[in-house]
Parts: structure tokens; sequence; C-alpha cells
């Protein structure tokens, strides 16, 4: 759009920086668990994501060997060692003896531990501990410490998600119900969908209204009776009422007024020249839909396709319904809602789930935003 | 596991091809009871206008029957259920209405849900068609945009955590990890526990929504801006109207269709808002909203169908009003076609 005003008052300038602003705002919140999923878990509590790049300082505990092990050097019985596994990989400020103090003493200095036992840690970990007499005890003393630690970014939490978590097995789940769930609506809608636009036949302006009237219907209208029912159906025959067959209908059933709707008005859309001339060569209503309409149509399957994979993908409360909660049925959604009742505080879990949960829908809208966009503007009554 | 990715992909294959089987069977076997070729003239004809008749049924009929399976009728029977009490065995007529409009949770809920409506669609409105105006004159505007319409793929629950992380709250003393209140701490405020400060907490529930469908009112928008006559522009511009009467008087009237289907769809969706509620309080401290009351009486000790049946009564009330406007739309634009 050509609108040569906005230069006037605002500026290019001030438009920049206002799209800028809002896109910050819009990205920020994803970037954050997007960083934070990729950081060590250590550090993810201790400083915020915005300063992962640079070294944060943690309050960390360690444990020296034995007292028992000690050798003796001048009289004094000596514990010496580094607290770090790889020495140099990070940098300790301060220590302590007590988790009460943690950082009672710089690093580099002599602390004194009482009956003449002294400790000294320097800051690239090595640890110097004399005792006055030998000692038997098995018990190796915890010592505090303040590092300054460089950042670290690292996949184990998505290792951990995807194969400790249940996350891994929960995406199978997700897919599991994705995909038939998108599928079988597609066909049932597009034969009823041409039958509204192409065929006359009685009851169908009535028809079209009760479709247009069901878009709308809230999915809570419909829970308690299906639930009732699948319930009753599961009694009847002695299975289980939370299967996936029950769910792949629910969706269908749920996802087939928006599919009717919107390939409906697109395949109303389409030159009537077109079905005419293949009726007069004799092709039957069969013939067209088949060899003219469907191809046509691929757009408008395309983006309802789209639409039907990312809300059952993204559903929560169908599920919640519909699946059981045991881990051969609970879907990506179920399990992070689950993750985040009973690991809570655990970001570095949280922050790679979501993104597992997240990543699948932001391929198929970035690859196919086109569709998806299309299915958006032509389809704008459904409430989700 | 692996029996589970085979028994998918095996339904896949029957779902569609048991829908093969019967839209090409059915019309087979109607080609052969009425047979229209090979036949003599008014026998043909007539056979001709049964199979205009049947045909359309064996087309629509697999939609009609899921759409009054899973549809029709569980509307009709919440109405019903919402009459009878928690197993649905007896009627109690409005014992459950009257309980509802009395229970203290149930009012904290309409209440809510009223804060929602009036602050999330009009939020949403008002930022899309901001942004929407706004990127529009810039070169960088459709990555801006996309970006602004990415949280739309989303998920609540994924949305909700990655808000919780925004949110999140460390006690006095240790370093803020959420960046909402290391920003409060930057400015000299105390961190607050947002999610649970009783009335306000509504509002950073809602700045999730907000999040997720400022991107969708914005494309829809944007192409409606799109649709505005050039030279309406320009003979508002030599005309000496500054950018906000432009914005105004001019861009906002010419959609102001638009505008309300956006409106109404994101209020719809609004009063079905539930995944967001159960994972950041599921309800508690005040925050409860009607769609969440329904899912919690559903199981709520062992399920009290009558109560959630009523609720769900309550919220299609408030979507009925919308559902004829759309109908009426629907039958201008169509002219009962």
């Amino acid at each position: 759009m050509a609108n040569p005003t906005g230069k006037s008052y605002f500026g290019r300038f001030g438009v920049h920086i206002a799209v800028l602003f809002f896109v910050a705002l819009w990205t920020l919140p994803t970037l954050g668990i997007l960083v934070s999923s990729l950081r060590d878990k250590d550090q993810i509590i201790v400083s915020g994501w915005w300063t992962a790049m640079t070294s944060s300082t943690q309050t960390e505990a360690g444990r020296l060997p034995p007292p028992n092990t000690a050798v003796e050097r001048d009289g004094k019985f000596v514990l010496e060692g580094n607290l770090f596994e790889e020495a140099g990989s990070r940098e300790i400020t301060n220590f302590g003896i007590r988790a009460q103090a943690p950082t009672e003493f710089e690093a580099g200095s002599t602390a004194d531990l009482g009956d003449g036992e002294t400790l000294q840690v320097n800051a690239d970990g090595g640890f110097i501990m004399t005792m006055p007499a030998a000692s038997d005890s098995t018990r190796g003393r915890r010592v505090y410490y303040a590092a300054t630690v460089p950042p670290r970014f690292t996949t184990e939490n998505y290792e951990n998600v995807l194969f400790s978590e249940g996350i891994g097995r929960s995406f199978i789940n997700s897919l599991t119900v994705t995909i038939p769930a998108t599928v079988i609506p597609i066909m049932i809608a597009a034969f009823a969908a041409y039958a509204l636009a192409w065929m006359r036949f009685p009851g169908r302006a009535l028809l079209i209204a009760t479709i247009i009237g069901l878009l709308v219907v809230p999915l809570q209208m419909t829970l308690i009776p299906l639930l009732e029912m699948y319930n009753n159906i599961g009694n009847l025959f002695g299975v289980s009422s939370k299967t996936y067959y029950g769910i792949w209908l629910a969706h269908t059933g749920f996802g087939l007024p928006f599919a009717i709707y919107l390939l409906r008005s697109y395949m109303a859309g389409l030159p009537r020249e077109l079905m005419e001339s293949a009726r007069i060569d004799g092709a039957s209503d069969f013939e067209i839909f088949v060899k003219i309409v469907l191809p046509l149509s691929f757009p408008v399957l395309a983006s309802f396709a789209i639409f039907q994979f990312l809300w059952v993908w993204n559903d929560l409360l169908v599920a919640m319904v519909f699946l059981g909660s045991g881990s051969n049925q609970l879907v990506l959604t179920g399990k992070l809602n689950a993750l985040l009742g009973s690991r809570g505080g655990d970001w570095e879990i949280l922050t790679a789930s979501a993104f597992v949960t997240i990543i699948v829908p932001l391929i198929v809208f970035f690859s196919l935003q086109r569709y998806f966009v299309r299915g958006l503007l032509a389809g704008s009554v459904k409430g989700g | 596991m692996a029996g589970q990715i085979v028994s998918a992909i095996l339904v896949i294959f029957i779902g569609v091809g048991g829908c093969v089987a019967y839209f090409w069977g059915a019309n087979k076997l109607l080609d052969v009871i009425f047979p229209s070729r090979g036949v003599k003239g008014g026998a043909a004809i007539d056979n001709l206008r049964r199979q205009g008749v049947i045909r359309p049924w064996l087309f629509i009929g697999p939609a009609l029957i899921i759409l009054t399976v899973y549809l029709i009728y569980p509307v009709v029977q919440t109405l019903i259920l919402s009459f009878q009490d928690r197993a649905g065995e007896n009627f109690v007529g409005l014992a459950n209405y009257s309980w509802a409009f009395g229970d203290r949770e149930f009012r904290n809920s309409i209440f809510n849900n009223l804060l929602w409506l009036l602050v999330v669609p009009a939020a949403c409105t008002f930022l899309g068609l901001i942004i929407a105006v706004l990127t529009d004159k810039i070169w960088w505007g459709t990555i801006a945009k996309s970006l602004i319409f990415l949280p739309l793929a989303i998920s609540f629950v994924g949305a909700s955590v990655i808000w919780k992380f925004v949110y999140e709250y460390r006690g006095e003393g240790q370093t803020q990890i959420g960046i909402l209140n290391s920003i409060v701490q930057f400015f000299g405020g105390d961190p607050q526990v947002w999610i649970s400060l009783p009335f306000w907490n509504n509002f950073f529930l809602m700045v999730i929504l907000i999040w997720i469908q400022t991107g969708f009112a914005m494309v829809i928008l944007s192409s409606a801006l799109r649709g505005i006559p050039e030279e309406t522009l320009e003979a508002a511009v030599i005309d000496g109207a500054n950018p906000f009467q432009i914005f105004w008087k001019i861009m906002v009237p010419q959609i102001w269709g638009t505008i309300a289907v956006v409106w109404t769809t994101i209020t719809i969706l609004v009063l079905k808002v539930f995944d967001i509620v159960l994972t950041m309080t599921n309800g508690q401290w005040n925050s409860q909203v009607l769609a969440n009351l329904m899912f919690d009486w559903m199981f709520r000790g062992g399920g009290d169908f009558g109560r959630g049946a009523t609720i769900a009564i309550i919220i299609m009330l408030a979507v009925l009003p919308i559902m004829i406007w759309n109908i009426r739309q629907a039958n201008k634009e169509t002219g009962g076609h």
C-alpha cells in the first residue's frame, strides 16, 4: 500500500522503531525458552537467559577425599587435589566450609578449621588440607564455593526429556493422533462440500445454515454426552473407552463443520461452465468431482489440512477427555501439562519439552505459511 | 510403540480406503440399480431423475452421520443433562442453574470471563490493526509480520510454559531469572509472584492469549487494508488529512466489517479459553474461567455431569448471538443459494 502520509508525522525512523519494539515483544518470550533449553541446567537457575553468553557465578558444593587417605608430610597429614575434574573449567572466587556461609573465605586464603586443621582452596580448584594427626574417617569434608562459570551450552536437556522424561514417547503418540485425524475428515468433507455447492436437493439451504451454526458451537457443549457415550460403548463391549479410534473420530467430527464450510465456499467459486460442459460430455457427478473439482481444490485442501493438523497437534482438551493419561496415550500437550505440575521449577526440562512440542507446528507453519494464511482469510469465522 | 505406529498407518489406509470404497461403491451401485445408459428413452430419464434425488445424499451421508453423532446429538443431550442430577438419572428442574448463580466460584468465573471478553478481543484487534498499518510501510514488514504471526502456531500449553518462564519468580536475594521480574527489579521495583495476585493475575493470563491471537487479527486486517482503493487515500491526502485522521476516519470505517469478524472470532475463542488457565493457575487465586470450571466439574469427585452441562449451556448462551449473526451474514452473502 503506497501510503505517503506516514513520512511527514512519524517519520520513517519512528515506524521502524515501533515495529522493532513489537517484534521484540513477540519474539523474546519464545527466544527465552529456546536459549534456556540449550543452557546447562545449573546455569539456568542462577542467571537470566539474556545473560547466557556471559560468565555466571554459581554457588556449588564439593567433597574432599576421605581423611584416611591423607599422606604424611613434614609431620602433618596432607590432603591435596583439585575440586574440579577438569582443572580450569571454572574459577573459584570464594569458598567456605559451612552451608550457611558458602563464601566465607577468599580463594587462595587459608581457612582455619579448628583443631589445628587448615584448608586452602585456590582459584583453579586446587586445595590443600592439613591435619595435625592421622584420621581413620572415611567421610570427606564438604566444601562450598562460589565459582565463575563460563557459558556452557548443551543438548543434554533434549536428550534427557526425549529419552528419560517420556517426551519422545509422547511425540509418537501425538503423531499417532494427528495424522489420521487430519486425513480422515478431508475426504468426507470434500464430498459433502461438493454436494452442497453443486448438487440440487431439498434441504440444502438448511444444511448449509446448520453447518455454519455448528462452526461456533463450543467444544464444551459436546464433551459430556460424548464421554458418556464412549463409556457406555466401552462397558457394552468390555473394552477401554479411551482409544485412538475414539479420538480420531472425535477430531473428525469437530473438524468437519470448518472443513465443509471452507471447501464449499471454495468449490462454489469454481466456474460453472466447467461443470456444465463436462456434464454435456456425459460425465456423472462422481466423475466431475474426482476429475475436475478435486484437483482444482488442491490449495483449499492444503489449507484445511494445515489447520486441522495444527489444531489437533495443539489440542489439550479433547486429548484429556478422550485419551488416558498412561504413557502409551499421553500426547505432547498433555505431557507438558503434567510436567508443569510435577517438574514445576525444573526449567531445563520444561523449556526443552516445550520446544519439542512447538517445533513441529513451527516447521509446518513456516514451510506452508502461504496456505495457512489463505485458509485463515477464507474461514475466519471459526473460533479456533 | 512400533505396533502403535503401524496401527496408525494402517488406520490411515483403512480410513482413506474405506472412504474411497464407500463413495465409489455407492455411486456404482446407484448406476446399476437405476441405469441411465443402455435403457430406452422414458426409463432412462426416470432413472436419471431418481439418481439425481439419491446421489446428493450418498455424497453428504457420511458427513451428516458424523455431524449428528459428534455435534448435534451432544448439544441436545447437554441441554437435557443440565436439568438433571450429577449422574444424569433424575430431573432436578432448574436446581443446577440456581446452584450455579449462588456458587462463589461460578460467579468469580463469570466476572473473569467478562474481563477477558472486554480486554482480549479489543487488545488483539487494536494491536493487530496498528501492526498491520505500521508493517505495511516498511521494507522488512513481511518478516516482521511472520514473527508476530508465529505464536499462532504454538499450542496454548506451550505458550503457557513460555510465559510462565517470563513471569518466573525467585525468592528475595536470588537472581531473578524471569525477564519480567528482572525488568521490574532493574527499575527499582519489588519482584512479584505475578500469577497469584488476585484480580491482576487475570491480565497476566490474558497477555498470553493476546500474544497468540494478535497475529491472527493482524493478517486478516492487513489484507482488508490492502483492499482499500488507492484513490480514497490519495483524495484524503490531497484534502490535507493527517495520518491520524486517515487512520480513524478513512481506514477504520472502510474495514469495519472485517474488524467485526475478527472481533467476534476472538470473542468465541475467549469464551472457550481453557488450556491457559488450567496450566497457569488451574483457577487458583481467583483466576477461574467458565471453560476450566466446566472441565473441573466433569471430573470433580467422579464427575457431576449436571453441573458441568449447566456451565456448558451458559457458555453456549454467550456464543448464540454470534452464531445467529453468522448464519444471517452467510445467508445474505449466498442469497439463499
